[in-house]
């Protein structure tokens, strides 16, 4: 066993596998809330209580129907899914010829719904979820062990991450969305269902909201309040990194859980704060943030 | 892109004639409600609301009048009431100053969070403030003077000016509605100063008042810490009254909490937080048997005010009479 900085590397790596597996989350709902707010200029604040919400449906799923943790991975965002599309439907859909915060308000009081039922009905205590059998145990490395599901969550977020980065910037689709963005109008004009886009879009960022959540059952256990606290750290990694950007959500969501991790090991007491005290330093030397456009 | 908050909110044109005898009128009619409402009403009940309701006016001042959404207010109301908790039960300092401690905690807070979340606009500055105040809940949990999940409790009410026993009720209650009606009238007269004429520029077209020659940023931050002095000072008060200072009043549910008061009573209207101060208090006061429903009869409200009440309480009311409220 070796020593870096005079921290054995055991506890340095573990530390900053977990670094990597909040920044997998980070990246993963980000990118979701950058995606969301490229089309319908709304911060969903629903994001945190959504990534609940996945893991609740993974849970849930298991105890009354029997379906596993890899059915799950799917059913569980598309079901998560549906339900923030009938949100757009029902309610967002009125905001977007008003000013922003009400859509802010509208999603923090839909957060307060979903995250107050769910603790009427589960308490507040988590609820174990099994992880599945393929990805128990783990690799010895040599200078550190590493848990299969660890891995796996990192390699599974940093895949969807970037196949949604290359949906949106190199596919058609991901041209018309671009396009719908910066002029819906013009867009429906060429003949787009511009509407119909901005529903799937929203269902598509909370999708993977629940997808984050999914993954992160097996971690933590379910609980009610597990994305209130996430969601507002997320919040300061989408000021570092400024939403303009989808591969700049994805690089600042990983690169903040690996700083928040590494605060761990060399500053514990600093390591719940150091993303904001990040977020107040890029104000101060790039108030845009660090990919962002400056409006 | 920026529209303003109070675009889709505030009352019709009003004649200009009305604005001389609805607000003074409501204000009478006010205070003559809150002089004998404790012959009728819990005390207790009546001096918290009070606070509140004074917490709520200071929010609103920097959303109603200068359209920025602070989702991050708890930051100043708790940390003041730390402040004042602590200087009151340790240093053993007489109300007054107390308070004072408090408050002034609350504008060299809203300073430093200040000048930091009006380097971004909209939708940016509401998370920034949020993300802030998160910091400062994480230093309070951790801080060895805040007493953690205990707080700082039985704090003593002492005497005022070294005279007017605070212990008792009558006099306690007195206090409150002197400090309460001095900082709604400080803010009434904030709105109506040429200052507040600015800051309502901004809010409508921020652009175009930069282009005039006015320094925005510094109305901003000015705005931003007076509503951050009030939010403390209503923080202080409370932590007086209630002689306790705890992890509630610091943490985001009571920053949402604050922007429900002054949304269900009408953001940009005079009365309208006083008036949203007091129904969620009252709700959660006589909820309480409910317990767990409150959160959700809270988002409830959020939710059936944003699709179908923009103008809350107060705001619909000065609409149905035409007249300024």
């Amino acid at each position: 066993m070796f020593e870096i900085f005079g921290i054995p590397s055991q506890a340095l790596f573990s530390q900053l596998l977990i670094g990597l597996i909040n920044g997998s989350f980070y990246a993963l709902l980000s990118l979701g809330l950058a995606v969301i707010f490229g089309m319908l200029n709304i911060i969903n604040f629903t994001h945190g209580a959504q990534y609940m919400l996945g893991a609740f449906a993974a849970f849930l799923l298991l105890q009354y129907t029997g379906i596993g943790y890899w059915p799950a991975l799917i059913v569980a965002p598309v079901l998560v899914g549906l339900i923030g599309m009938a949100i757009e439907r029902t309610m967002l859909q009125w905001l977007y010829k008003l000013d922003h915060l009400y859509g802010l308000l509208l999603t923090f009081g839909l957060a307060l719904i979903i995250e107050g039922l769910a603790r009427n009905y589960y308490g507040s205590a988590g609820l174990p979820y099994q992880m599945p059998e393929a990805l128990v145990g783990g690799y010895d490395l040599g200078f550190m062990r590493l848990p299969i599901y660890r891995a796996w969550v990192i390699v599974a977020s940093l895949t969807v991450c970037l196949a949604t980065w290359f949906v949106i910037e190199r596919t058609r689709l991901g041209a018309y969305l671009r396009a719908a963005t910066e002029n819906p109008a013009l867009v429906r004009a060429f003949g787009i269902n511009v509407p119909r886009m901005i529903t799937f879009t929203y269902g598509f960022g909370v999708a993977l909201a629940a997808f984050a959540g999914v993954m992160a059952a097996p971690i933590y256990n379910v609980s009610p309040q597990m994305g209130s606290s996430l969601i507002i750290v997320v919040f300061a990694v989408v000021v570092i990194g400024g939403m303009g950007s989808i591969m700049g959500a994805i690089v600042t969501g990983f690169g903040l859980g690996v700083i928040e991790g590494l605060t761990k090991v060399f500053f514990p007491e600093a390591s719940n704060t150091v993303i904001f005290v990040i977020m107040a330093i890029v104000l101060l030397v790039r108030p845009a943030g660090l990919f962002g456009r400056r409006a | 892109m920026e529209q303003s908050v109070a675009a889709a909110t505030v009352t019709p044109p009003v004649s200009s004639s009305s604005r001389n005898w609805s607000e003074p009128l409501a204000f009478a009619i006010m205070v003559a409600a809150l002089a004998i409402a404790p012959l009728y009403i819990y005390p207790m009940f009546l001096m918290q609301a009070l606070c509140f309701a004074l917490f709520a006016c200071a929010f609103n001042l920097l959303i109603g009048y200068g359209g920025l959404l602070s989702f991050g207010h708890a930051l100043y109301f708790g940390w003041a009431s730390y402040l004042a908790a602590h200087s009151a039960k340790v240093w053993g300092f007489p109300p007054e100053l107390a308070i004072l401690t408090g408050t002034l905690t609350a504008a060299v807070l809203g300073l430093v969070a200040g000048s930091l979340a009006i380097r971004r606009q909209g939708i940016y500055f509401a998370m920034i403030t949020l993300a802030l105040a998160q910091m400062m809940f994480f230093f309070a949990l951790q801080m060895k003077f805040t007493g953690g999940e205990d707080g700082i409790q039985a704090v003593p009410r002492g005497r005022l000016f070294g005279l007017i026993d605070l212990a008792d009720t009558f006099n306690m209650y007195v206090t409150v509605l002197l400090i309460f009606l001095a900082g709604f009238l400080l803010i009434y007269r904030i709105i109506h100063s040429p200052f507040g004429e600015v800051l309502k520029a901004i809010r409508e077209n921020e652009p175009r008042a930069i282009s005039l020659g006015y320094k925005t940023d510094r109305y901003k931050l000015l705005a931003f810490v007076l509503s951050a002095t009030l939010a403390g000072l209503a923080g202080s008060t409370k932590a007086i009254v209630l002689q306790i200072a705890s992890l509630t009043d610091v943490d985001w549910p009571m920053s949402g909490e604050v922007v429900l008061m002054a949304l269900v009573g009408g953001l940009g209207t005079v009365f309208g937080p006083v008036a949203g101060a007091f129904v969620i208090i009252a709700m959660q006061t006589y909820l309480a048997q409910v317990g767990q429903w409150v959160t959700v009869i809270q988002g409830a409200i959020f939710v059936i005010c944003v699709l179908l009440f923009r103008r809350g309480i107060i705001g619909e009311l000065a609409a149905y009479l035409r007249i300024k409220l």
